[in-house]
């Protein structure tokens, strides 16, 4: 879906992006990871040709981004930024329907739009489409600034740091809903972020850029498994590897026959969850229920241990 | 705007209005102020006229200002105008610096008496707070906001009348009220040149030694300001209802 070629981005002869090239698969969501000045956020602006590549291609659906003018390219690509970049002088329904105008919709066409996506953010319509941006909490501005870049319903969103002006109880809640709209839209994400855990807690796939260069670039799991350099292993955190292998999968795959006293735990939860409820409460073994409560069989602490081994 | 806040304005315009329509009911009100036998209304000409001209020399003087102004001001913050940028402060300012009178002085021998210099005057006086404060408007719009709209697909001519001009009308606006009620003031000393305006009423109170004659001139050009500027104040809020809390 999108595939990038040895891009390479040169500002006052410096490389800020050198020779870059991966491919984000279509539906799925890529994080661009790394320090501040590593690159990132100019590598996701050259994807919408905010900043040209000096060298490189990046192709969208097979399509080099350059033989499309600027300003079309970037209506078709979702854009979303750190502290929101709502207009003032607009109110919420008007910003959210900033590209489906440009794009010239009809009323109805974008009113309706407008409400769906109100709906989908939890904001009521009535409450909230002739508010002013600085008539809402933080919390809500974001969620407009994203309702905004997905008005047009565009097959590709690119994220500057979107939530990084949220507190961290919001910051979660705020990144279970974007994994909610990917999965329902089928949207391609490509996320900038400086924070490792938002990286694997979205993240499909992820890329660690260092100093202009991408570093590694693979699966979550590929970054545990086999990190390409003491950088990337640093990031990743020696310290909580085996829990972060834990997060990645649900304890669904490891129900075994049998029953267990305690609080059950539901098979939908990640094996770090498990892991966390058996050694909160002692116990060799918790119940597994289905999400409507069915009892599904247990799941043992040695079994949970032994799946937070390196893998091979 | 509350009733309580509009009412002294309002009391304001309505004692304009009737001393216009009327000055000798006002008779009572100066007739203290002058020598026995002498006028107490101003009795050389039509206040209500010579009000009416005050008003259009400001308000064609200004609309000028405002046209090169801001045209100038959003050229230069352009990115081809931007090396224009010194030379068009440069111009401006040298407009302001200019003391009024020394520009009557210079331009009376090359147009003549009559309103002509005074236009002039007021024009490169409305220049600077104007271009000023479009310049600082523009230059100051959040550059995430900008980015926002790119990154959203507008083309730059898009930005500049979505954006970057929505959120910049209420400080130009802010200029031109500024520049109004500095002409207001400053078209007075054109009637030295023989430019018509309330600045006859007061000159000819000077002549005669006439007190009554030198408050009318003077509190009809500042009753002007006042309510000019109060308009202007109300047109400045209306546009950006966005911000207010």
């Amino acid at each position: 879906m999108i595939d990038i070629q040895s891009v390479t981005k040169r500002y006052g002869g410096k490389a800020v992006v050198d020779s870059v090239s991966f491919a984000v698969p279509e539906g799925t969501i890529a994080v661009l990871v790394g320090t501040s000045g590593s690159g990132k956020t100019t590598l996701l602006r050259m994807i919408n040709q905010l900043v040209s590549q000096d060298e490189g291609t990046i192709l969208i659906g097979g399509e080099d981004t350059r033989n499309i003018p600027g300003h079309e390219l970037r209506r078709r690509i979702g854009y979303a930024i750190q502290g929101h970049g709502l207009f003032p002088h607009r109110t919420v329904a008007e910003n959210i329907a900033t590209v489906p105008r440009l794009l010239k919709w009809d009323r109805t066409r974008i009113n309706a739009r407008v409400d769906e996506l109100l709906d989908l953010f939890q904001l009521d319509p009535a409450a909230f489409a002739d508010r002013y941006p600085h008539q809402l909490s933080g919390g809500q501005q974001q969620r407009v600034g994203v309702a905004r870049a997905l008005a047009a319903e565009p097959k590709i969103l690119l994220m500057d740091e979107p939530f990084g002006a949220l507190d961290p109880v919001l910051r979660g809640k705020a990144q279970d809903e974007l994994l909610a709209i990917q999965k329902r839209f089928g949207t391609t994400i490509v996320v900038v972020t400086h924070d490792i855990n938002e990286a694997f807690h979205l993240g499909d796939t992820i890329a660690v850029m260092d100093k202009g260069m991408l570093l590694q670039y693979g699966r979550p799991i590929d970054l545990l498994k086999a990190p390409a350099t003491p950088f990337v292993e640093g990031l990743v955190g020696a310290f909580d590897r085996p829990f972060r292998l834990l997060a990645l999968d649900t304890v669904a795959g490891l129900i075994e026959p049998g029953e267990a006293q305690g609080e059950p735990i539901e098979a939908v939860r990640t094996r770090q969850d498990a892991l966390a409820a058996l050694m909160w409460s002692g116990a060799d073994a918790l119940p597994v229920v289905s999400t409507d409560g069915k009892p599904l069989g247990r799941v043992r602490l040695q079994t949970l241990l032994r799946q937070a081994v390196r893998p091979q | 705007m509350s009733l309580v806040r509009l009412a002294p304005r309002i009391i304001l315009l309505l004692l304009v209005v009737g001393f216009l329509a009327s000055p000798e009911s006002f008779d009572f009100v100066f007739r203290p102020l002058v020598q026995a036998n002498a006028p107490a209304i101003y009795n050389q000409g039509d206040l209500a006229a010579l009000t009416l001209l005050h008003v259009r020399m400001v308000f064609i003087a200004t609309l000028f200002a405002t046209i090169i102004a801001v045209a100038l001001a959003i050229l230069v913050t352009r990115p081809f105008g931007a090396e224009f940028l010194p030379l068009a402060r440069t111009v401006v300012n040298i407009g302001q610096t200019f003391p009024p009178v020394a520009v009557l002085a210079l331009a009376v021998p090359a147009m003549g008496f009559g309103n002509g210099p005074t236009l002039v005057a007021l024009f490169l006086y409305a220049l600077l707070p104007i271009f000023e404060n479009t310049m600082t408007a523009l230059t100051t719009v959040p550059p995430n906001i900008t980015d926002a709209a790119k990154g959203n697909g507008m083309t730059p001519i898009q930005i500049f009348r979505q954006i970057e001009l929505p959120l910049s009308l209420p400080m130009i606006v802010g200029g031109i009220k500024i520049s109004t009620v500095i002409g207001f003031g400053t078209a007075t000393i054109g009637s030295t040149v023989a430019a018509k305006t309330l600045g006859e009423v007061i000159i000819a109170g000077l002549q005669s030694n006439n007190l009554a004659f030198i408050l009318q001139g003077a509190l009809l050009v500042a009753a002007l300001a006042i309510l000019v500027f109060d308009l202007l104040s109300m047109a400045e809020r209306s546009l950006m209802k966005w911000k207010a809390a």
